[in-house]
């Protein structure tokens, strides 16, 4: 029981970073599209934003498998 | 052109497939001691046992583990130094060819106590347990309670009977199973060796480009300096100059080796065989170290900006900084265990889906037993693996850029001046 459950919240941890990733990587892109001129600085941001909210994502995955 | 294609496809997913059968007989060994859990009975009524079931998730954490030998298929592997400490025993040293390697990483012998069982030095508990190389017989294991907790307690068989294992001393304070045993393992395993091989190799690398600057200077880059210089150029001016500005020196040399490290062993784990196969980067001791070196440089080069900002933050109400400062002391330590944690997990998973698209022959094949059903696995399971293969190769990269932006922003965050 308690393995299905923390699959479950490993399941929506995931949810979550994917609908962030997703947002910022649309954004992005519309960016990108707006001003092709500043495409470096705006590819590192959305690296460093993914990131940031993977972090949260595997704190999340990581609590469901030890908790 | 398409045919030919077609054809060449087709024998590599068979060839996969009938090599993964071959590796799966060794598997099947492996995995019947895991459904075996007979009831322990002391010391007596032990025997090996011998059931078929093939258990994906078993193989997959097999093989990102870490190893004292590195396996080249069959019986057929690489032996590496074990340089093993027990308290009460002192130091023993040999190669671990002396366990004589069996089916699936298990020792056929048992050295100075120790005994090597899925490519893992282990020793025997027990101090009844001869000390002298002696041959065994096969491994079990018992289920028993530790703290409340189910645990898998691995067996020995030796003349009929069986013994406890312990496994080797970890720093982990039981998080994830670990903790001090009754020895040490300062061996050179697969991590340590590819570690030492990634280490030796950019120390090559770089010292030979860095001797052509000298040599060529003012001339267009040649070879190894072509390859070289732009994505040191890409790291020092996507990274450094941004986040650092003017102090970026300074922290250069971190950052680069920080990123080649990472990169380098990103790299030689995607290598499915010798020289490759360690998982070091999908190792969290490894990954906990390179962000304390991330936390160190972060705080020690910390300014009083930083502290006030991060200790006592300057102009919000004092009943909020109550609240404020044990979220941002938190932040301190989350930082770098997201960084941490981001590595291992990021390789770790493309090392697991890897293996679990190659286990779907087995899946299909009933393992082992049905061969157009393996076929039929390794047709799908081969462009899947392919594929996956592809994004590891951009997953090496990104997460080493990644770690190398995350630890220049949180350096830059430290050494900023004050503005209000």
């Amino acid at each position: 029981m308690t393995g299905t459950l923390a699959a479950i919240g490993a399941g929506l941890a995931v949810i979550g970073a994917a609908i962030g990733i997703g947002n910022i990587g649309s954004k992005a892109m519309e960016a990108i599209a707006r001003q092709p001129e500043v495409v470096g600085d705006i590819r590192s941001n959305m690296i460093l934003m993914a990131a940031l909210i993977e972090g949260a994502a595997l704190i999340t995955i990581i609590l469901a498998f030890f908790v | 052109m398409r045919s030919f294609l077609l054809s060449i496809f087709a024998f590599i997913g068979l060839s996969f497939t009938l090599a993964a059968q071959e590796h799966h007989s060794e598997e099947g060994h492996h995995e019947e001691m895991q459904a075996s859990h007979h009831e322990s009975e002391g010391h007596d009524g032990c025997s090996c046992h011998h059931e078929e079931e093939y258990n994906p998730s078993g193989v997959a954490f097999h093989h990102i583990a870490d190893a004292n030998a590195f396996h080249i298929f069959g019986d057929l592997y690489i032996p590496l130094p074990c340089i093993l400490y027990a308290p009460e025993e002192g130091l023993s040293v040999f190669m671990s060819s002396a366990f004589e390697f069996g089916h699936h990483g298990d020792g056929k012998k048992a050295v100075d106590g120790y005994v090597l069982h899925e490519g893992v030095v282990m020793r025997v508990a027990d101090s009844s347990f001869p000390k002298e190389a002696v041959a065994i017989e096969c491994f079990t294991s018992r289920e028993a309670e530790k703290d409340g907790k189910a645990v898998e307690i691995y067996q020995v068989v030796y003349e009929g009977q069986c013994y406890d294992l312990d496994k080797k001393s970890s720093f982990d304070g039981g998080i994830l199973g670990g903790g001090i045993s009754s020895y040490y393992d300062f061996s050179v395993t697969k991590n340590v060796f590819t570690m030492l091989l990634t280490v030796i190799l950019l120390f090559f690398v770089f010292t030979g480009v860095a001797k052509a600057y000298r040599t060529r200077a003012g001339q267009a880059p040649k070879g190894m300096q072509s390859v070289m210089e732009p994505v040191f150029l890409f790291i020092r001016d996507e990274v450094a100059i941004p986040f650092l500005g003017h102090k970026y020196e300074r922290y250069l040399p971190f950052l680069m080796s920080v990123f080649f490290f990472i990169l380098g062993l990103n790299l030689i784990g995607q290598i499915p065989f010798f020289p490759g196969s360690g998982n070091v980067t999908g190792n969290l001791a490894v990954t906990s170290v390179l962000a304390i070196f991330t936390f160190l440089v972060t705080n020690l080069s910390g300014n009083k900006h930083y502290w006030e900002h991060t200790l006592w933050m300057p102009g919000v109400p004092a009943w909020i900084k109550i609240i404020l400062t044990p979220v941002e002391i938190m932040g301190l330590f989350i930082k770098p265990i997201t960084l941490m944690l981001r590595l291992f997990a990021n390789i770790t998973a493309g090392h697991i889906v890897i293996i679990i698209f190659v286990s779907l022959i087995f899946i299909f094949g009933d393992a082992g037993e049905s061969v157009p059903g393996s076929v039929a696995g390794g047709v799908i399971a081969v462009p899947l693996t392919m594929f996956m293969m592809a994004i590891e190769l951009l997953v090496a990269f990104i997460q080493a850029f990644v770690f190398c932006i995350l630890s220049a922003s949180y350096i830059s965050a430290a050494i900023e001046d004050a503005h209000h």
